[in-house]
């Protein structure tokens, strides 16, 4: 019997994930085949990569300088016992630049855009402004999502180095101030501690974030069912479902990178 | 006698286990008003939704204009969806785009019109509707009637050969119902369309159809002229057009199924 339900639940998740990569497929596929017009769908990325992109920069910038301040202050707390206080900028910028920057970033992004992109796809379905679309010609998935997935897919990794930047900018506040540095010191030492890598690896993260946000999103969209009560149920699991996939594909994308390069 | 434009043959609709039309075959003549009548959970809009390619057979034919769309490819059928025009029954209008921007969405992505000309166009069919001025107002800022007028006017964007309606006067106040069954009039007089037009108001249908259907439990219990289906003898048929209530059981074995449904 327990066999029986385990098979069952394996069989939903790839269900679901077929389905999410199926609607990315798709959308793939609308970007280059779509008989809509170019320009109009370019139109729409450039709104939407406004809305979840410059949007976001308020509350990422706040939350990551925040942050920086805390990883500054947690580090030297050690730091100093090990009479190693140089190292902070060194600490605040490696786990910004490699870890919470793109996570906070994309946290953030999944709370304002992924939960929207549910509940905008699942109200027009409910509404019938899906079948709408359908009976204009206009197909749902190059209309609506193909301009979400080239919007997140740009604005992504431009997030996730905003938000490392002022993670930096956090940390070097409790530097100059309790630290020791002055600011140009505290800077030089941050360039001195990041490798190109630390970035790029960050972006590259961003990118399939952003991806799997919209994918999650969209797809939970499409998926909800009759009434008010079922697009709340679409949202919900949109940001649930977002933030494990998005812990999954960190702990993937770390291993990758430490197979590849191996221990610094 | 005119070439019909929509030719449906044996058509049956299914939802899992469960038929909902089983095996309807009726013909809408060019310029001809067709009326479907039936009563709440009829099959009448499941129809409907089989009309215009929201939903797919499980067996038979649709042919509209000429072209199978139970088989046609999603090019095709978008071909022919540039040349129908459907009227959600709660207007279905996309809610982040203005009433001008709704009606202008088809003329911009299957037109190569000039934005100029398209917002001329706009303030013709919104003059047609009788909501002039308003194309610069939110779908949520109309009432019930005018989101109704307004669908019809992006119904009618690309000058389609045929119109569907959904429940056009539904929810209405008579008042309002009455202005609404003047518009369709109107409309059929100055366009010569084709029109499916699916409600459960008597007066409207009277009014309106050239021809009508009544659908019970999924088949066609009258079709024919208006003055034909109004003294059909036909049991059922009496009990709608009479509006006398349903007190006899459905069919025992059904009534059986209702409660051993998906039970094991």
């Amino acid at each position: 019997m327990w066999v029986a339900a385990i098979g069952e639940a394996a069989e939903r998740q790839v269900d679901y994930l077929g389905g999410v990569a199926l609607l990315l497929g798709r959308s793939a596929r609308a970007m280059v085949l779509s008989p809509l017009k170019r320009g109009r769908m370019f139109d729409r990325a450039v709104h939407q990569a406004m809305a979840v992109g410059v949007g976001a920069i308020p509350i990422i910038s706040l939350i990551t300088f925040f942050v920086g301040v805390i990883i500054a202050l947690q580090g030297a707390y050690e730091l100093q016992r090990l009479g190693a206080m140089q190292l902070m900028a060194s600490v605040v910028a490696i786990s910004i630049t490699r870890e919470l920057g793109p996570l906070i970033a994309a946290i953030v992004v999944i709370g304002r855009s992924g939960s929207a992109f549910a509940a905008e796809i699942g109200t027009m379905r409910v509404t019938e402004e899906l079948d709408a679309l359908k009976t204009m010609a206009l197909d749902p998935v190059a209309f609506l999502v193909a301009p979400k997935f080239l919007a997140m897919a740009v604005m992504m990794p431009c997030l996730a180095i905003w938000a490392d930047l002022m993670g930096i900018l956090g940390g070097s506040l409790f530097g100059v101030i309790g630290g020791g540095f002055t600011f140009g010191s505290y800077m030089i030492a941050t360039s001195e501690a990041l490798l190109f890598r630390d970035l790029t690896s960050g972006c590259i993260k961003s990118v399939v974030f952003g991806i799997v946000i919209t994918a999650v999103g969209c797809y939970e969209g499409f998926s909800t069912g009759a009434g008010a009560e079922e697009v709340g149920r679409s949202t919900t699991r949109a940001v649930v479902i977002s933030l494990l996939m998005l812990v999954l594909i960190d702990l993937l994308f770390t291993i990758l990178f430490y197979v590849a390069r191996g221990v610094r | 006698m005119p070439a019909p434009v929509i030719a449906a043959t044996d058509l049956r609709v299914r939802f899992g286990e469960r038929e909902i039309l089983h095996g309807l075959t009726f013909e809408v003549l060019q310029k001809e008003t067709l009326v479907v009548l039936g009563g709440s959970g009829s099959g009448k809009s499941t129809l409907l939704r089989t009309l215009v390619g929201l939903e797919r057979p499980s067996s038979g034919q649709v042919h509209i204009k000429g072209t199978d769309i139970t088989t046609a490819s999603t090019r095709a059928m978008d071909d022919i969806r540039k040349k129908i025009g459907l009227a959600f029954q709660g207007g279905a209008l996309i809610g982040s785009l203005t009433v001008g921007e709704n009606i202008a969405l088809p003329l911009l992505e299957h037109t190569t019109l000039a934005p100029s000309t398209i917002e001329v166009m706009v303030r013709i069919k919104l003059e047609q509707v009788g909501l002039s001025g308003f194309e610069h107002y939110s779908p949520s800022q109309l009432s019930g009637g005018m989101k109704k007028r307004a669908a019809f006017a992006r119904a009618m964007a690309l000058d389609p050969d045929i119109l569907f309606f959904d429940e056009p006067s539904a929810g209405l106040d008579p008042i309002t119902a009455a202005g609404i069954d003047d518009l369709i009039l109107s409309l059929k007089k100055a366009y010569s369309l084709s029109m499916v037009v699916v409600t459960h108001e008597l007066a409207s249908a009277y009014l309106i159809a050239d021809r009508m259907i009544l659908i019970d439990r999924g088949n066609i219990a009258a079709m024919g002229p208006v003055e034909e289906v109004k003294n059909s003898q036909h049991p059922r048929v009496r009990q709608f057009l009479d509006r006398i209530a349903d007190t006899t059981q459905d069919d025992d074995v059904d009534h059986l199924r209702m409660f051993t449904e998906g039970i094991r």
